[in-house]
């Protein structure tokens, strides 16, 4: 599958958006990871804007950024959201609550429980109704959410913006499911044509990926201890504007193999 | 935009109706519905499930023995049903087991194994050793025990949009054989009980209390939620498919609306129904059937009417939800329904709503309170909609003779 990129967004610890941390990114500057400022959406109705998690301000801020940069209105967008652990603290005090005698929930809280909550409440910020998936994939959220948001882009034509976010999780859930930091990639996907920053020629393969090389850097670290941040290679080839393959792990013996060409 | 059909090469389905589509198609015949009182433990009082019996005692195969959890034990007799894992083997002899894709909707996936380990935790707070947070709770822990269980190597995909969630699995899997990604696919949907969704719902005031649900009775109120798996084989159609069960068309939308209620007037329900006609290159009075997501509650059942309405015209097309007969299975809800779908082309037989006399007299869409049996029954649409506004419509139909 052929796909133009035609914008991008990230956030994380040290990457406080793209303009920012493009040089970061292509290796120009050096990685000082810092804390990430997730201010509430100012898009959405002051009720809504109360009720949203730190996973949700994470998703929307990235999705923002590259619905902005695209150029596109955010309402002509179908979206892909791409989450392992969703909103996993929000989860986790209903877990919380329910192992507790009398069982009772907030009904705030379940329905922010739902794994399409970050997409629920982009569609309420923009005002679209176009079509929403959300996806999980565990480790592999990032490669599984891209070749789902592609295949949309070749099947149907849309333009897609996929987002992929992952925050960590509360105690004891995170001592199962370990998150090192928050993070968000956005990419906004098209039919090849002009205007792109990128072609992309995605693929998958029923072969294993190579294991990465233990990480070293700072970036490589975020990298592994965080799902979104698979999508740092691919940024970071973006960002250095270089022909790149890369190969993405799928499960255990398939991989999702990304050739990155700059335009 | 136009979508070519694809073949549902073998489907499958348990629900509190019944393992397998005979049970369910003679549960659907004899107006017998699965609901029952609640008798889970720690479940909110008065309210009514659609439970399926035995889940406990299923087991899963040795090697996958980490997998073990409800959501995945109903996955494992659901693949047992109907021949369903022997027609995925011989498709593997097909395509080549690289090329099927697992493409399921889930909306809570194993979280009542992690509802169970809460409550074992230890004097630091930890959760037991022994519970397997990636192969259980992990909602990409259904597609991935599917897939190998099933002996496939293609694409895992996990859908999670609410309630629509085994609907949309139907939509992205046809896009990933229409993009080349994979030429066949299993698709389909799994949720299970769990206190969560029990609780979470009883929060929201939107159980039916001291009886079943009623969708669409005047007086209905509320869901009663139910389990269900189904799963449905597609790929494209082959020589000698002519005539045979296909999806003609899926369709998506949003409501950018509200988190957990719907746009009061349909709009994203209609926009969805219209988006599987045009993808299925059909007109309204081509489909035979409607069935509604019908959840019971007010809401929900008052603004499909008004969508319904809006697509077909005022009493255009005959129309009912199953879900008093299975519940409301939230992530295997459309899954379920696309299975029942195809029933129902199969058979010609249209369900009426069980558990009531009449439809809301207020509706303007033609709601059956009985069974109808029609000569030919050819294309079916079902819809399928969740919080966070989510909306997808499937068209069910057969393959041109």
């Amino acid at each position: 599958m052929r796909v133009a990129v035609v914008g991008v967004a990230v956030l994380g610890p040290g990457l406080p958006g793209w303009a920012a941390s493009a040089p970061v990114l292509a290796g120009a500057a050096p990685y000082a990871p810092a804390p990430l400022a997730l201010p509430p959406p100012a898009a959405l109705p002051a009720t809504e804007r109360r009720r949203t998690s730190p996973a949700v301000r994470l998703a929307l801020a990235a999705a923002s950024e590259a619905a902005a940069a695209s150029g596109r209105a955010p309402a002509s967008l179908e979206t892909v959201f791409a989450s392992s652990n969703g909103d996993g603290q929000v989860v986790g005090a209903i877990l919380e609550a329910l192992s507790a005698p009398e069982g009772a929930i907030s009904p705030t809280q379940f329905h922010n429980s739902v794994h399409n909550a970050a997409a629920g409440y982009w569609g309420i910020a923009v005002g679209s109704t176009r079509p929403s998936v959300s996806v999980g994939g565990y480790d592999q959220v990032f490669a599984a959410g891209l070749l789902h948001a592609a295949a949309r882009v070749a099947a149907t034509g849309a333009t897609v913006l996929f987002c992929a976010y992952d925050a960590p999780l509360d105690e004891p859930l995170a001592g199962c499911r370990p998150t090192v930091a928050p993070f968000a990639a956005g990419l906004v996907l098209a039919p090849p044509g002009q205007g792109a920053l990128a072609r992309l020629d995605i693929r998958y393969r029923a072969e294993p990926a190579p294991p990465p090389p233990p990480a070293a850097t700072g970036l490589e670290v975020l990298a592994a201890g965080n799902p979104a941040a698979r999508a740092l290679p691919l940024l970071r080839a973006l960002a250095r504007r270089e022909v790149a393959r890369l190969m993405l792990p799928m499960l255990e013996d398939g991989r999702v193999e990304i050739a990155v060409a700059p335009c | 935009m136009r979508q070519p059909p694809l073949s549902i090469a073998a489907h499958t389905a348990v629900s509190a109706m019944g393992v397998g589509l005979d049970a369910t198609r003679a549960a659907l015949r004899a107006r017998r519905g699965g609901l029952a009182p609640c008798d889970l433990p720690g479940a909110p009082e008065g309210i009514w499930v659609g439970r399926v019996r035995g889940l406990e005692e299923v087991a899963l195969p040795a090697p996958l023995a980490r997998f073990a959890c409800r959501n995945n034990r109903l996955a494992e007799l659901a693949l047992r049903a109907d021949g369903f894992a022997e027609a995925v083997a011989e498709a593997r002899e097909r395509h080549g087991a690289e090329r099927i894709a697992v493409v399921l909707g889930t909306s809570t996936a194993g979280i009542e194994e992690t509802e169970q380990a809460y409550r074992r935790r230890d004097a630091e707070g930890r959760l037991p050793a022994d519970f397997d947070f990636e192969h259980t709770h992990d909602l990409y822990a259904l597609p991935r025990y599917v897939r190998a269980r099933l002996g496939l190597r293609g694409p895992a995909m996990v859908v999670s949009t609410a309630c629509t969630s085994g609907a949309r699995a139907w939509l992205d899997a046809a896009a990933l054989i229409a993009a080349g990604v994979a030429d066949a696919a299993v698709v389909g949907g799994v949720d299970t009980l769990c206190r969560m969704t029990l609780h979470g719902f009883a929060s929201l005031e939107l159980l039916a209390r001291g009886g079943p649900t009623r969708p669409c009775a005047a007086d209905r109120d509320g869901i009663s939620i139910g389990e269900a798996a189904a799963f449905a084989l597609l790929e494209r159609p082959r020589a000698g498919m002519r005539g045979g069960l296909a999806l003609l068309g899926a369709g998506a939308s949003t409501d950018g609306h509200h988190m957990s209620s719907p746009h009061p007037e349909g709009l994203g329900a209609a926009a969805a129904m219209r988006a599987a006609l045009e993808a299925a290159g059909l007109a309204p009075r081509e489909i035979g059937y409607v069935n509604l997501h019908g959840t019971g509650t007010r809401a929900n059942d008052a603004m499909e009417d008004r969508a319904v309405a809006a697509v077909f015209g005022p009493r255009g097309v005959p129309c009912s939800s199953t879900k008093g007969w299975s519940g409301h299975a939230l992530g295997a809800s459309g899954a379920l329904e696309a299975t029942i779908a195809a029933l129902c082309v199969e058979e010609g037989l249209i369900p009426g709503c069980l558990g009531i006399e009449r439809a809301d007299p207020g509706f303007e869409s033609a709601v059956l309170a009985e069974n109808r049996e029609v000569p030919r029954l050819d294309r079916v649409l079902s819809n399928s909609f969740g919080f966070g506004g989510n909306n997808c419509a499937l068209v069910i139909g057969r393959l041109p003779a």
